[in-house]
């Protein structure tokens, strides 16, 4: 079985977000970069899939900088094979490039699944996946809870408000990984060790600006403080009243 | 290229209520650029359509098929790009739900346009801008839409309904049956009625505070004392394995923007906040008055928990009750 896993390069969720000079991207000095979380489910679930198979290939595809090549490693070392990154400086904010240009480079790879992340914490775009499916014509299910596959063919859970999809598809195909997909391994010693001798291709990459142009980052405004009610249950009346009379929203 | 297309989202017959956002945001997009809203209705036959000119639709369809009861990929992007291909639109917008996430994409995709999504505002006045949060709230982008039509999922709770009498022409025609890539077979429904925290216009959250599984009864109790509540977990409950990802709040679970968003032994972790700062009121009960959670809050309570939260309930109780 032949698989494909995108990543994707992100800021940690505990960083603090800071306005870069540009006006309209981050400030990323000072700033811890991971692979992106959901990610990390994808790489798990095609770590699995090949496990039981006893043969076939993962290879982990990012696009973005230079930087991108360590979050390769991060995923060589939990057991990928090999890794391609598609270097470009900076990726546009409309996700309908980045899906082409990943297109490109994964139509050429005869894989049997794709796997991405359901969603990239830093854009929160939710699309880059589903696009892919669509420019490559194949089956796609978005934000999957669980997965079977078998002689071919594949079922996929994933969750809606209030229920569970269930939805049955035939490979290849593109699968977004929920959180709760599996347990992703840590990688290991041995896995770092190894990952350095694995091969990573880099491939310069050109995009499309896509129909979105940044006019400005900001940060929100802060929520206007707020008061300590009291303290213990006995402050819940007043709580109750000032829901009720200044908020308003009981 | 004026129109905006609205499309629509129903589950059993029933319009959900983040369709009328959805109008909503489409009829103030379509004044300000002078065109017309064109509401589209997919799904089995017996939708009811009425009402829809009050938020704002000029026509309605309703694409209808008998065997169309669940969200089919294929089927719901045929038909919307074709709508779009025959039309003169500026914007396609719908929700940015479960089916909006994954239908905006291929739309996208297949109409070659850009995709902007989880928008929380839209300004026609002068071309298409549109905002939009980013590093889970952390951040805004405030972007130009260069090219139309553009596909537009809007976050919901983020537009509020208003009603905009006129009479909408009602047109029915049935859905195309292209083939399935992949086909959608059931919907598990749990067991419970409760609903989903990104939909809920309250929300319960616990956290580690409540010490274990078995104590978030208290906030479940709570969630029922206000009637239509949903129940959340912070990231190291759901990591713990107390409660599933589905209620998890934050930059790995869902983001919301509940009318009232109370946070129960929750210390407040970035991540967390980035997920529910957008509520529009903000309590928080914990037994550290250094929490950063009380910085967020509109109300705090400090101390216990464990006193605070069944007292909490029975005042509620009483007051919904009188």
């Amino acid at each position: 079985m032949k698989i494909a896993v995108c990543l994707k390069r992100v800021p940690d969720t505990e960083t603090r977000i800071k306005i870069g000079a540009d006006g309209r991207s981050i400030d990323e000095d000072g700033v811890k970069f991971i692979l992106n979380p959901y990610d990390e489910y994808a790489v798990e679930q095609a770590l699995q899939l090949k496990d039981s198979a006893g043969t076939g290939e993962v290879t982990a595809i990012s696009l973005g900088s230079s930087a991108s090549q360590e979050t390769i490693r991060t995923a060589l070392a939990m057991g990928v094979d090999r890794g391609i990154l598609l270097e470009t400086d900076a990726l546009p904010l409309d996700p309908v490039p980045i899906g082409k240009a990943l297109a490109a480079e994964l139509g050429s790879g005869d894989y049997d699944l794709i796997f991405f992340g359901k969603v990239a914490i830093d854009d929160y775009s939710h699309a880059v996946g589903t696009i892919v499916s669509e420019l490559l014509g194949i089956p796609s299910v978005s934000a999957v809870g669980r997965l079977e596959i078998a002689d071919g063919k594949g079922t996929a859970e994933r969750e809606i408000e209030g229920g569970v999809e269930v939805v049955e598809f035939s490979l290849p195909a593109v699968l977004t990984a929920e959180k709760g997909l599996n347990e992703p391994r840590y990688p290991a010693l041995r896995g770092i060790m190894m990952a350095k001798k694995k091969p990573l291709e880099i491939k310069p990459v050109e995009l499309e600006e896509g129909g979105l142009s940044v006019v400005e980052l900001s940060v929100p405004p802060a929520r206007p403080a707020g008061r300590i009610v009291g303290e213990g249950a006995d402050a819940v009346p007043a709580l109750v009243e000032a829901l009720r009379t200044e908020a308003k929203v009981i | 290229m004026s129109n905006v297309l609205a499309v629509l989202e129903q589950r059993a017959g029933e319009l959900k209520q983040v369709s009328h956002e959805v109008l909503t945001a489409a009829r103030a997009l379509a004044d300000a650029l002078g065109g017309s809203v064109d509401a589209l209705v997919i799904g089995s036959t017996g939708v009811d359509a009425t009402g829809l000119g009050a938020y704002g639709a000029d026509r309605v369809t309703l694409v209808e098929d008998e065997e169309l009861s669940l969200y089919q990929p294929d089927v719901f992007n045929e038909v919307v790009t074709a709508q779009v291909r025959a039309g003169d639109y500026a914007a396609i917008i719908l929700a940015a739900t479960a089916m909006g996430k994954d239908l905006a994409p291929r739309v996208a995709a297949r109409l070659d346009c850009p995709l902007a999504v989880d928008v929380t505002a839209i300004d026609g006045s002068g071309g298409i801008t549109v905002t939009r949060p980013a590093y889970s709230g952390k951040a805004i982008y405030t972007a130009e839409v260069t090219a139309t039509p553009c596909v537009i999922s809007v976050r919901p709770n983020a537009f509020t309904p208003s009603e905009n009498a006129r009479e909408a022409a009602v047109e029915t025609r049935p859905a195309p049956r292209p083939d399935l890539r992949a086909r959608t077979v059931r919907v598990n429904e749990p067991a419970g009625e409760r609903l989903d925290v990104a939909e809920a216009s309250i929300v319960v959250s616990g956290g580690r505070g409540l010490k274990g599984p078995e104590n978030f009864k208290l906030v479940e109790d709570l969630a029922d004392a206000f009637g239509n509540a949903a129940v959340g977990a912070s990231r190291a409950v759901v990591d713990a394995g107390w409660r599933p990802h589905a209620d998890q709040v934050g930059q790995t679970g869902k983001t919301v923007s509940p009318q009232l968003y109370i946070a129960v032994g929750i210390s407040g972790a970035i991540q967390h906040l980035a997920g529910m700062r957008t509520s529009k009121v903000i309590v928080a009960i914990n037994k550290d008055k250094d929490s950063p959670i009380f910085k967020v809050a509109d109300y705090g309570v400090v101390g216990d928990l464990f006193e605070i939260v069944p007292r909490l309930t029975e005042e509620i109780r009483k007051v919904r009750g009188g």
